[in-house]
């Protein structure tokens, strides 16, 4: 549970100390963001905030000028009375008043954001322990957005980039100036989508769709994260959107469909024992080192070890059963659906010859294919 | 019968009978005031673990990257952190001034279920072994918050939850049994003459506290409950693949949480109610009303709890009658704050370490209210919801609102309990370092929020950096602050100077006619109430 290293925390500490703020910004209140709807919110936080001074201004004043004037050691005589029906009275409605004024502009603000009808693309969410898939429904295209923050990074050992743990592997990608729907869901437990710029949070629930819109007018790059606790790596499941010009956006989605051709290839290809491996090596890094960790050592009891065990050197068969239906009431998915045939292919190989895990077993994309058409 | 016939048997000697000597006193006792002692000290214990978490976690968050712990042990020091501040320190601590209190102020001769109010203090330690425990377990501790959210604690959560659970159904028992108490307590015990309207405002708060912990504790068992039976038999109350709803489990947990963080606030307001008017030298303002306040936010507290759920996906209306409700109750939360402006206005005030706290309860509250009112408007709260400036808001109501409540009142009664006056600089220096390293660790956590930092994260970007940096500073000064306390209290109950049966000059109320120490049976007779 402790990470070692404390000589490099007292060398990372004595640096931050020395220069003071390294990290220079000091953010200190919501963005104005890049849609009517975040600036609608903005002006409302602002709004309210503004209020609250005012009348902490006014109560803290006259606690302040008791506080100063009317001191034992200035003398100062206690007064007697203790009720005064009209005051409290006054005290009662103004404040109802004052809140009757902040829940009209409210009210508006919260039409608007509810008002996802007439959009013009639809993209479903869906939050995985830990990350993003997104599925643009008129396009047929899908993908997995990870972060893309190197381990050395987190663990200190190599200088933090600008966008430390707000950057992806691969980013939404919206065109400009068009509604945008987003259709929101869970794989395992709940996520929560918060891109503080387009001031859209909604909570990635399994078993339901949630619906949330935008609009962006400024092209560039959004960042936002995760916001709701989802296990050990929520702190890593960052959301980067790119909102690109239309035609921008058009080139993106043709690209993004040929790949996704391509890769649809690879399946009869002749694979030799090396390619799956190498290739299984990265897939394993993306998606399964995040719970077996990249040691393949697991953590026991929750995430158990790959090297060394039962499935993982026994029989093919089992092993790829449990790659392509997870196994049910635990964390471990169903990776059938969010992974190609080759990937799982390749990180089935890669699996039973890492770590010592020497089975010699190769797992070829057919053997997936065959395996999905038995209907198991 | 045979108490009876005892009482009888013992009049002659009554003055002599005091304490059990040694360890059994304190596991058999049936005194009030053996018990508020445990429960107080209880708190503390549980205060010093639970801070000693928060530590953990504010070293990690000292600057961006993964330093001292792994994210796993990180959840589990929130979870701990959170669950044993709310049951171990701040709960055992109003039940202890209760205990202490609640008889005094009544003129009754001790609680109206002796026995049982040992019994509901005993099973808190368990309670808490078994909770802290779970850190040595395979897996761990519970790693999913505080607030438990299903399916990550029941699907994805380390198998030392079902002890979780046990535990969560002592900390029940124990509230449900002392709320009992303090209400047949208030309702039966009463000295001839002290009417409703007459009680102490630290009794009402106490009265309407435990008809809310009694409302809502069973909620509470029913929904660990309910997940128990999804780990371990089979059914599907939560669980979207069976049929089950995970948004349900939110509804039930806050339908106990909202009433809970009331729970957590009302007894201060009493406690504070009697300190203000004391060093004043001026009677309270609005008595009254600030019964009716009281009992407002009580009830609005039942009609708030999906506030908390702004960002699940509740139809419209739902938001908007939520957002509404939950607005209405700043309007109570107002009155009593201008009722404390107002009895200071105009008073002969002094400034005892009791009456610093006190001050500075009513000034951060009162930031916290803002900021609370701030997340009842739903489409900001979007923004808001599950980041550091919801950190930052329960923190503001939690410390000073609880903590600092619980320290004056305890600073306020401690020459009484003990006989002794509390060393008043020394007071005085822990109420400043307490102040400065609060609202140091707690203020920039506002920044981080809007900016964009969310909650229950290890690490976090680059541009979050510099406020955690003095939010964590901030911390370790409190920290380090509370151990200062407890060489005051100890300070105080070993020596001192003798205080006299009315400690405070402006203070009123039955407990100051008592003798500093009151007697080990509180008033035996009943006393006459003007
Ligand atoms: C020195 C004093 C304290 C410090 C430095 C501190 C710090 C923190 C921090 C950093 C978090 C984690 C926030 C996150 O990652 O989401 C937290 C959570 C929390 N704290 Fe404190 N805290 C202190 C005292 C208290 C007290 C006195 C209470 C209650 C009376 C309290 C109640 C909570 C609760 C309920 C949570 C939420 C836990 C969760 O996310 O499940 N804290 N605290
Ligand atoms: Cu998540």
């Amino acid at each position: 549970m402790l990470l070692g290293d404390k000589p490099k925390l007292i060398a990372a500490f004595s640096t931050l100390l020395a220069c003071g703020s390294v990290y220079g910004e000091w953010g200190y209140n919501l963005p104005q963001g890049v849609t009517e709807v975040s600036r609608s919110i903005y002006d409302l936080h602002m709004t309210i905030f503004w209020i609250c001074v005012v009348i902490g201004v006014v109560v803290f004043g006259v606690m302040f000028w008791s506080m100063l004037m009317h001191r034992k050691s200035l003398g100062a005589k206690p007064a007697a009375f203790h009720e005064n029906t009209l005051i409290e009275i006054i005290w009662t409605a103004i404040p109802f008043l004052i809140l009757v004024s902040m829940a009209v502009p409210a009210t508006q603000t919260l039409i608007q954001v509810y008002d996802t009808k007439e959009s013009d693309i639809d993209i479903q969410i869906t939050g995985y322990q830990w990350k993003w898939h997104y599925k643009y429904l008129a396009d047929d295209v899908g993908f997995f957005s990870n972060l893309s923050t190197p381990k050395a990074e987190i663990a200190n050992e190599e200088p933090k980039g600008d966008h430390y743990l707000l950057e992806v592997d691969e980013p939404m990608v919206v065109p400009v100036n068009k509604k945008i729907r987003f259709l929101i869901t869970a794989n395992d437990v709940i996520h929560s989508w918060w891109v503080p710029d387009l001031a859209v949070k909604k909570d990635a629930i399994p078993g339901f769709i949630n619906e949330a819109w935008t609009r962006i007018e400024e092209p560039g790059i959004y960042r936002g994260q995760c916001a709701e606790l989802c296990g050990k790596d929520h702190g890593f499941m960052p959301i980067v959107v790119e909102a690109k010009s239309a035609e921008d956006y058009q080139a993106w989605l043709v690209a993004k469909k040929e790949a996704a051709a391509k890769e649809r290839e690879l399946r009869d290809k002749v694979w030799t024992s090396e390619e799956l491996y190498s290739r299984g090596e990265k897939v394993y890094i993306k998606t399964c080192a995040a719970c077996h960790q990249a040691n393949g050592e697991g953590v026991p009891p929750v995430f158990p070890a790959i090297k060394g065990s039962k499935i993982a050197v026994g029989e093919p068969q089992k092993h790829i059963e449990v790659v392509v239906n997870g196994v049910q009431g635990t964390a471990m998915q169903a990776f059938g659906k969010q992974l190609s045939e080759v990937d799982i292919a390749a990180v089935i190989t890669y699996q039973r010859n890492a770590w010592g895990n020497n089975t010699g077993d190769q797992v070829v994309p057919m053997d997936i294919v065959k395996f999905n058409e038995a209907g198991q | 019968m045979s108490a009876v016939i005892d009482d009888h048997t013992h009049t002659a000697d009554d003055h002599h009978h005091g304490p059990a000597k040694g360890f059994m006193r304190w596991v058999l006792t049936t005194n009030h005031k053996d018990i508020g002692t445990m429960y107080l000290w209880f708190s503390f214990a549980m205060f010093l673990t639970g801070g000693l978490m928060a530590m953990v976690i504010r070293s990690e968050l000292f600057q961006p990257g993964l330093q001292i712990v792994d994210p796993e042990f990180f959840n589990q020091m929130t979870t701990l952190h959170g669950l044993i501040m709310v049951f171990g320190a701040v709960m055992p601590a109003f039940v202890g001034l209760a205990n202490w209190m609640v008889p005094m102020m009544i003129g009754a001769p001790d609680m109206a279920m002796p026995r049982m109010n040992n019994w509901s203090f005993w099973i808190l330690p368990f309670a808490f072994f078994i909770l802290i425990s779970s850190l040595f377990m395979e897996g761990g501790a519970p790693n999913f918050g505080w607030t438990f959210y299903a399916p990550l604690s029941t699907t994805y959560a380390p198998p030392s939850v079902t002890f979780f659970i046990l535990s969560v159904h002592m900390m029940g028992i124990s509230s449900i049994m002392g709320a009992i108490n303090i209400i047949a307590t208030i309702l039966n015990l009463r000295a001839p003459g002290m009417t409703m309207m007459k009680m102490p405002l630290f009794v009402w708060t106490w009265l309407i506290t435990a008809f809310l912990l009694i409302a809502v504790m069973p909620v509470l068992a029913g929904v660990v409950t309910m997940m128990l039976m999804d780990i371990h038999f089979g059914t599907s109350f939560f669980n979207a693949g069976g049929g089950g709803d995970p948004v349900l489990f939110q509804h039930v947990f806050w339908f106990f949480g909202h009433p809970e963080v009331y729970i957590m606030i009302l007894p201060a307001f009493g406690a504070v109610s009697a300190i203000i008017p004391t060093f004043s030298r001026k009677p309270l303002f609005g008595y009254t009303s600030m019964v009716y306040a009281t009992a407002s936010i009580a009830f609005l507290s039942f009609i708030v709890w999906a506030h908390h759920m702004f960002t699940v996906g509740m139809p419209l209306t739902g938001e908007l009658f939520f957002m509404y409700a939950t607005m209405l109750i700043a309007v109570p939360t107002g009155v009593k704050v201008f009722n404390w402006v107002t009895t200071m206005y105009r008073g002969a005030l002094t400034f005892e370490t009791p009456m610093l706290f006190a001050i500075a309860f009513v000034i951060l509250f009162t930031i916290g209210g803002f900021s609370g009112l701030m997340l009842a408007i739903a489409p900001s709260d979007f923004q808001y919801h599950d980041t550091y400036f919801v950190v930052a808001h329960f923190h503001y109501v939690l410390v000073p609102g609880a903590i600092f409540g619980i320290y004056a009142g305890i600073y306020y009664w401690l020459p009484k309990w003990t006989g002794h006056m509390y060393d008043e600089l020394l007071g005085k220096t822990h109420f400043w370092l307490s102040f400065i390293g609060m609202n140091l660790a707690f203020f920039p956590m506002h920044f981080v929020g809007l900016a964009g930092m969310p909650r229950r994260i290890p690490d976090y970007a680059l541009q979050f950096a510099n406020f955690n940096m003095i939010s964590s500073v901030g911390a370790f000064l409190f920290g380090a602050t509370q151990l200062l306390f407890l060489f005051i209290v100890i300070k105080t109950i070993m020596s001192g100077k003798k205080a006299t049966p009315q400690v405070w000059e402006g203070a009123e109320g039955l407990e100051w006619s008592l003798p500093s120490p009151p007697p080990y049976h509180t008033f035996s007779t009943p006393p006459d109430i003007k």
